[in-house]
């Protein structure tokens, strides 16, 4: 199998994602940059974090339109893996693969600490041997979950709300809530369940010299389902 | 031709950004400062056949770029 992580102009949790994703978990790893495609043999794409575009208008909302998006949607849609994290999440709600949007965190401060995470479904393609609670960390500004009403419930109701933040005992809490997101919501797959968006960062917490491998779970989920087929 | 682009968050979307700023002009002693609601502005020069067309293209600019409909509302006037 291969994996590709998509170079916007501002990502910076690139290299850290190829890292985890190549010498942690040993999958070859192609950067792919944001004017070309992503190669049609690959299995798993990452975006990764940072500040595509300098966040300028709204996270996520210009790079949508990079040409690497066209065919990540493509991807996508013939059911291959597409990791969003933090500000690879943000593009994926801008991009419509995942519904909802990210909006400017309550307390207005960009969050840079780790934070537990329930991981309330543990049978999609990237959670499949994922702890019950899981530390991660966050690094946003604008990781505030919100959707409308019935997009909520639809979200609840499908069964898409993959990870809640919470506290150390797993209890989802509006105190273990960092940013104000709807229903403590840090992470949702779309409905086929091969797209999953994530505020926090499973890359920095992939081995234990980052003082954390709880991330490493999700990455090796991910691959055990691919090599299974 | 120019067009004015005025983007807001809707109603029901809270916005602790406009919160934080009536909370701090409050404290500065602006009295009578009940409510606050940030947004964008942005100022866009058209080359624009008529005002139909530049209306298209604005309108086309905000559905599908300036303005996330999921939060936002936009509206806009021509010069």
């Amino acid at each position: 199998m291969k994996a590709a992580v998509i170079v916007f102009p501002g990502s910076n949790c690139d290299e850290d994602c190829r890292w985890a994703l190549q010498h942690v978990c040993g999958v070859p790893t192609e950067m792919v940059w944001f004017r070309h495609r992503v190669p049609d043999d690959v299995d798993l794409i990452v975006l990764p974090g940072g500040f595509s575009y300098g966040d300028y208008l709204r996270a996520g909302a210009l790079a949508r339109f990079a040409p690497a998006m066209e065919s990540v949607r493509e991807a996508a849609e013939k059911g291959r893996l597409v990791l969003g994290i933090c500000n690879g999440f943000q593009i994926l709600v801008e991009a419509h693969l995942l519904p909802g949007v990210l909006l400017r965190n309550t307390c207005l401060q960009f969050l840079c600490k780790d934070v537990f995470l329930k991981t309330v479904r543990r049978d999609t393609p990237f959670t499949l041997g994922v702890p019950e609670v899981v530390r991660m960390p966050i690094a946003h500004g604008m990781g505030n979950y919100y959707i409308d009403t019935d997009g909520l419930k639809a979200l609840q109701d499908n069964g898409q709300i993959v990870f809640q933040y919470c506290d150390h005992a797993g209890r989802v809490t509006a105190e273990s809530n960092p940013n104000g997101s709807l229903d403590n919501i840090a992470g949702i797959v779309n409905r086929a369940g091969n797209v999953l968006g994530m505020m926090p960062h499973p890359e920095r917490a992939a081995e234990d010299a980052l003082g954390c491998h709880d991330g490493r779970y999700l990455l090796e989920s991910a691959i055990r389902y691919l090599i299974k087929g | 031709m120019k067009g004015k682009v005025i983007v807001r968050l809707k109603s029901e979307v809270s916005d602790p950004q406009g919160m934080t700023i009536q909370q701090t002009v409050s404290k500065l002693g602006f009295e009578g400062v009940r409510k606050v609601r940030a947004g964008k502005f942005f100022e866009i020069e058209l080359d624009a056949a008529d005002r139909a067309t530049a209306e298209k293209t604005l309108h086309g600019l905000c559905d599908r770029i300036l303005a996330n409909p999921i939060i936002e509302d936009y509206t806009f006037e021509i010069e």
